[in-house]
Formats: structure tokens, C-alpha cells, sequence
């Protein structure tokens, strides 16, 4: 076991340094990292950024689907919580707005989880909810109409910069130390890979799977709060239609392009923020080689294909009658 | 479970949209007329007719993420065929439906022999489907073919001005073929086992592979033909047609009283979930100062209505039956 460590991720880790590479043949400036104003500024660094909210989600994600669940909410959740933090960031101050957002954020990742661990209903049911009510919620709040604001501290969450890096990007990374601290620095994460594995045999062997289950759909709809909060930064407005419109299924995607099982008991943090890397640097490295962007679907769902073959049972028992047991 | 309990899901549904009626007929005087229930029928044809495949593949355990973009897929695929390569539109039709058949069966046998989650699979289909549609065409393209124009004015006149459109008729006849299919063959006896229990059902004999695989094809054709009548109902053909349609389906047949888990449910009750998804449109244009955003948050409440119901009977049932066998298998 301790020899294999080393290797687990770095499929992922080549994936996204070859996609960097092939960026780097159509592009050669993709590399280029220039200063400028006290922010750098290049097409790698744009990767980063623009990957952000997507990396965000699936540190919530990840937790999720470890336990064998999925949130199908998070796009609709980032509108609610957009919406709550545009139409907030000009009349209150920051750590007002953040509150709501964030709040708001919370109380949709209790709902998730009350209807999940306490009603007992399918993961992908109880979340389909909120996906198909969220976006009405966030409309409500923006009475329909695209909200922008001025506030120049909300504004730096998304446009500004810190020691030269973007703030989302700094965002991204305090809030996977975080997570990494908390679920994998505690037996948290155990617990939920228990949890995953079989959510019977845990909750005999004592672990309070309700709760867990309960607090990781929070943890949930928190970071989508945060993804919310940044996309609204960024475009300095809300937009209940657009925001967060399919970023469940780049988020989802990402977690399994990170090597988490979809049926539970095993989870990386860290690769899940690189499956969101490397979601990002297929969309940049598309847009750089002048292919219109409506092949990107194309090429996420072959991505898909690909990675979901690569997780099959069929084809793993299979790899392993061929090549006998030597790995 | 009696034929009573079997039922009550399938009544709570059609007294929800009755009510639902009654109320709409008592606010708005002009309401209560077959104009307005041909309307709902012809605007939700294509809703209607995906939503019956949807519920054969939730019935069965499973879930087709990807019919929304078939339906986008299949109205690009046509207005190209018919309008830039000339081909004449009832061969256009039969050569998408089979298009889409083989591409269900694709995703069918996908999920049976890689062992791969229904989930994930169709959501690749989705891409790939949607992906499809906008390499051939990001523009929307009129469809001008005679057919289309006959087809649009071709209607079955109802007393009371009421008009029963070809787009209508085709989505009555998919349901009654769809309750045929369901309820009276052994295909449809297999979904409801392959629904309760894989292993039971493959130790029974079935064909678990062969049915899986119709399963998805049956939906994904289904979604063709939707397709096709979306393309009827609007003259075009538009890559982003049919955006988010998967989950109106799923939701209809949610409330239409099937579980989500497998096993029960009937094409009956969905035909009255789309029903009660049209009302609602329906009820927010007649009333016109109502936002059309109130539709997906009454749409989001019945869900979470119909689906505390189904968990809350599931419990009752299961406490029931506990006590019949006096606690021996508790």
C-alpha cells in the first residue's frame, strides 16, 4: 500500500501536463507570465483563474459523491447565492453581503442534506429540487432582471489580487488547505470514506453517518456559495439564467476525472481541484487553437467516455486477468 | 401492496391536476373550455412524448440524462437533411429515429457491460449529443418543406373552436402505446422486475442485457420522435432546442407518482405530471403578471410534495407489512 501511494494521481498530474503542452504547441506565448500593476498576467494564470469556480465546487463536490451521493444543486445554488451577494454588495458592507451569500449557501446545503439523511430520499432526487426551483429562487431575488453593482470590496474577490495572484485563484488554494486540513488532518475523512463504502456497515460500527451525511451537503452548498460569490465578483453582476449554468456537471466531472469513485468509499481533494484544471485547460487550449468553441462538448463527453471506461470493474477485472497480478 | 395502495399515487396525481383545474376554471372565466385542453395537449406534446421513455427507463432503476439534447440533435439533424442535403422529410424522420435508437442502445450497452452508473453514461450522452448539434449548426434554420406547412394546419376540428393537432395526436397515441408496451407485454413485465431487483431478474431468466439495452433505446427514440415534433411545432431547427428538457421529464414523471428507486410506476401518471407542468405554464399566461420563474419554484414544491408522499407511504407500507408477518423478517 505505502508503495503505491506515490503513484495514485499521477495519471491525472500527465493528463493536465500534456493538455499544458499541446496548449503550449498551439499557443507557444501560453507559457508567457508577465507582471503587470502588481498582477500576473498570462494564458496559464487565465487557466487558474478561470478554473476557479468549477475547483470550488468540486471541493464540495468531492465530499459528496465520496459518500456515494451527488448534488445536482450546486449551479443553482451558485445563482441563488450570486444573486443574494449583487443585489446586497452596494447598500451593505462586505462582511454583511458575505454573510447572506454565504449563509444562503448553507441553509441549501442543510436542505440537501436534511431531505438526504433524515427523509432518506435518493441523492440524486432530493438535489434535483433545489436544481429545478433554485433558479426561479434567483430570480425572485433579482426580480428577473440582470443585477450589477459597483462595490469595489466584493469586486476584488473576483477581479482583484493578492501577492500578484488573482484572488479567486488565492481563494481556491486557502480553501483546499482548508479542506485538506479539516477532512483529512481529523478522521473526518475516514468517517466519510466509511460512509461511502457502506453507509450500513458504518453507522453499526458507530460512526453518526446522519450527521456526517448532513454536514458534507452543508459543506456542499457552502462552496457553492463561495463559487457563487466569486463568478459575481467577476462579472461584477448576477445573472439568475447564466450563473452557474451547467457548472454541476463540470463539477462533477472534475471529481471523477480526480479519480473519486462514483460508488463511494475513496476520495482526493487535491485531484479533484486538478480535474477542474484540466476541464479548464481543455476549454482554454480550444479556444487558443481557433476550433469553434462548440467542439468542447465533443470533447468533454469523449473525456467522460474515457475516464468512466478507465474506472469500469468490467474492464479493471479484466486488465487484471490479462497482465496477471504483477502491478 | 393491494390494488388500492398500488393506486393512490397515480389518484393523488390526477386529483392534483383536477384541483389544480378547478381553480384555474374558477379565477379565469374563459378557462374551462377544450380549446384550453387541446392547447395543453399540442404545447407539451413533445414533453409528453419523451416523458413516457423517461418513465419506462426510471421504472426499470435507471435515468436518461441526455433526451434533452436528443431533442436538440434531432431538430438540427433535420432541418440539414431536409432543407441543405434535400432529402425528403419522412425519410429524414425514419433515418433519425434510427439514428437515435442506435445511439440509445449505445448508451444502453454502455452501462450494462462496462458496469457503469446510468447516471454518468447519459450525462456523456448529453454532451455528446448536444456536442453533435452544435458542430452542425449553431444558427437556427427555418424548415420550409411542404410537409411541414401541411402538417402544421392539419387538424382534427373539435367543437368550440378547439383544434387536435398532428403534434397532439402523435403525443396520445405514444401514451396509449406506451401503456400498452408498460402494462400488457412481457417487455414491460421485465422493466418493472429489472426495476425491483437485478439479481432476482437475471436469476429468473430475463435477459437483463437485451432489456437494458431496449430500455435506453426505446428512450432515446422516444426523444427522436419528440424531436420531431418539436421541429413540427416550431418550424425550425435549433441547436439548442430541448435545453433542460430531461429534467421537466424527469419531473413529470416524479409527480406522476413513479419512484425514483425502480419497480413501480405507470405511464398513466406521467401523461397527468406533464399535464399538471402545462397547467402551470398555462395558469402564469392566462393570469399575465405572474413571472415565469414561479413555474420552475412550483414545479421544485410538487416535486418535493409528491416525493414526501412517495417516502412517507414507502414507510407506512413497509411498517404495515412488518406487522403482518408479526416482526418475523424485521
Amino acid at each position: 500500500m505505502s508503495l503505491r501511494l506515490p503513484r495514485i494521481g499521477t495519471s491525472q498530474v500527465v493528463a493536465l501536463l500534456a493538455i499544458l503542452a499541446i496548449n503550449w504547441v498551439v499557443s507557444p506565448q501560453f507559457f508567457d507570465i508577465r507582471l503587470q500593476d502588481g498582477r500576473l498576467f498570462g494564458s496559464l494564470i487565465d487557466v487558474l483563474n478561470r478554473g476557479a469556480p468549477v475547483a470550488i465546487l468540486s471541493l464540495g463536490m468531492v465530499l459528496v459523491i465520496a459518500m456515494r451521493g451527488i448534488d445536482l444543486s450546486v449551479g443553482a445554488v451558485m445563482a441563488i447565492c450570486g444573486a443574494i451577494a449583487a443585489s446586497l454588495a452596494d447598500s451593505h458592507s462586505l462582511p454583511v453581503v458575505l454573510a447572506a451569500a454565504l449563509g444562503a449557501g448553507l441553509l441549501c446545503g442543510l436542505w440537501n442534506g436534511f431531505l438526504v439523511a433524515v427523509l432518506g430520499i435518493q441523492p440524486i432526487v432530493a438535489t434535483l429540487i433545489l436544481m429545478v426551483a433554485g433558479r426561479g429562487i434567483a430570480q425572485l431575488i433579482t426580480e428577473g432582471r440582470i443585477v450589477t453593482f459597483t462595490s469595489p470590496e466584493l469586486a476584488f474577490l473576483g477581479g482583484g489580487s493578492v501577492l500578484g495572484l488573482p484572488t479567486p485563484i488565492v481563494i481556491t488554494l486557502a480553501l483546499l488547505a482548508l479542506t485538506v486540513l479539516i477532512v483529512r488532518g481529523t478522521a473526518l475523512g475516514l468517517l466519510i470514506e466509511a460512509t461511502g463504502g457502506n453507509a450500513r456497515a458504518a453507522a453499526l460500527a458507530g460512526v453518526g453517518t446522519r450527521l456526517i451525511t448532513l454536514a458534507v451537503y452543508a459543506w456542499c452548498g457552502l462552496c457553492a456559495a463561495i463559487a457563487g460569490v466569486v463568478a459575481a465578483a467577476d462579472i461584477l453582476g448576477a445573472d439568475a439564467n447564466n450563473a452557474g449554468l451547467w457548472l454541476e456537471l463540470d463539477a462533477i466531472l472534475a471529481v471523477v476525472i480526480g479519480g473519486t469513485s462514483l460508488f463511494g468509499g475513496r476520495f482526493s481533494l487535491v485531484l479533484a481541484v486538478v480535474g477542474a484544471l484540466i476541464i479548464q485547460a481543455m476549454n482554454t487550449g480550444i479556444l487558443l487553437s481557433g476550433f469553434p468553441p462548440e467542439t468542447n462538448l465533443v470533447v468533454k463527453a469523449v473525456v467522460v467516455l474515457a475516464v468512466l471506461l478507465a474506472q469500469s470493474p468490467r474492464l479493471k477485472g479484466l486488465g487484471s486477468s490479462l497482465f496477471g497480478r504483477r502491478a | 401492496m393491494n390494488a388500492a395502495s398500488r393506486l393512490m399515487p397515480v389518484a393523488a396525481t390526477t386529483a392534483v391536476f383536477l384541483l389544480g383545474f378547478l381553480v384555474c376554471s374558477l379565477t379565469f372565466p374563459n378557462f374551462a373550455s377544450l380549446r384550453v385542453v387541446m392547447n395543453l395537449f399540442t404545447d407539451n406534446a413533445f414533453l409528453g412524448i419523451v416523458a413516457v421513455g423517461m418513465t419506462f427507463v426510471i421504472i426499470s432503476g435507471g435515468i436518461d440524462l441526455s433526451v434533452g439534447s436528443v431533442i436538440g440533435f434531432t431538430t438540427v439533424f433535420l432541418a440539414i437533411a431536409i432543407e441543405r442535403w434535400g432529402v425528403p422529410p419522412l425519410v429524414a424522420f425514419a433515418l433519425v429515429l434510427v439514428i437515435c435508437a442506435l445511439f440509445g442502445a449505445a448508451m444502453g450497452a454502455a452501462i450494462e457491460y462496462f458496469e457503469l452508473p446510468p447516471f454518468i453514461v447519459t450525462l456523456a450522452g448529453m454532451f455528446l449529443a448536444r456536442g453533435a448539434s452544435f458542430l452542425m449548426s449553431t444558427e437556427s434554420i427555418p424548415i420550409t418543406a411542404d410537409l411541414y406547412s401541411h402538417l402544421a394546419d392539419h387538424a382534427l376540428r373539435l367543437p368550440g373552436g378547439a383544434r387536435l393537432t398532428v403534434p397532439a395526436m402523435i403525443m396520445i397515441l405514444v401514451v396509449l402505446g406506451g401503456m400498452v408496451l408498460l402494462h400488457l407485454t412481457r417487455f414491460g413485465a421485465n422493466v418493472y422486475a429489472l426495476g425491483g431487483s437485478r439479481v432476482s431478474t437475471a436469476l429468473m431468466g430475463v435477459n437483463v442485457t437485451r432489456t437494458t439495452i431496449r430500455i435506453y433505446m426505446l428512450s432515446a427514440g422516444l426523444a427522436g420522435l419528440s424531436g420531431i415534433v418539436f421541429s413540427l411545432y416550431t418550424s425550425s431547427g435549433y441547436s439548442l432546442s430541448g435545453v433542460g428538457v430531461e429534467l421537466d421529464a424527469i419531473a413529470a414523471v416524479v409527480i406522476g407518482g413513479t419512484l425514483l428507486s425502480g419497480g413501480y410506476g405507470f405511464v398513466f401518471g406521467t401523461f397527468v405530471g406533464v399535464l399538471i407542468q402545462g397547467l402551470i405554464q398555462t395558469y402564469i399566461s392566462f393570469d399575465g403578471s405572474l413571472s415565469s420563474w414561479w413555474a420552475k419554484i412550483a414545479t421544485g414544491l410538487l416535486l418535493f410534495a409528491f416525493i414526501g408522499f412517495q417516502q412517507a407511504t414507502l414507510r407506512l407500507a413497509r411498517r404495515s407489512r412488518r406487522h403482518a408477518t408479526g416482526g418475523a423478517h424485521a
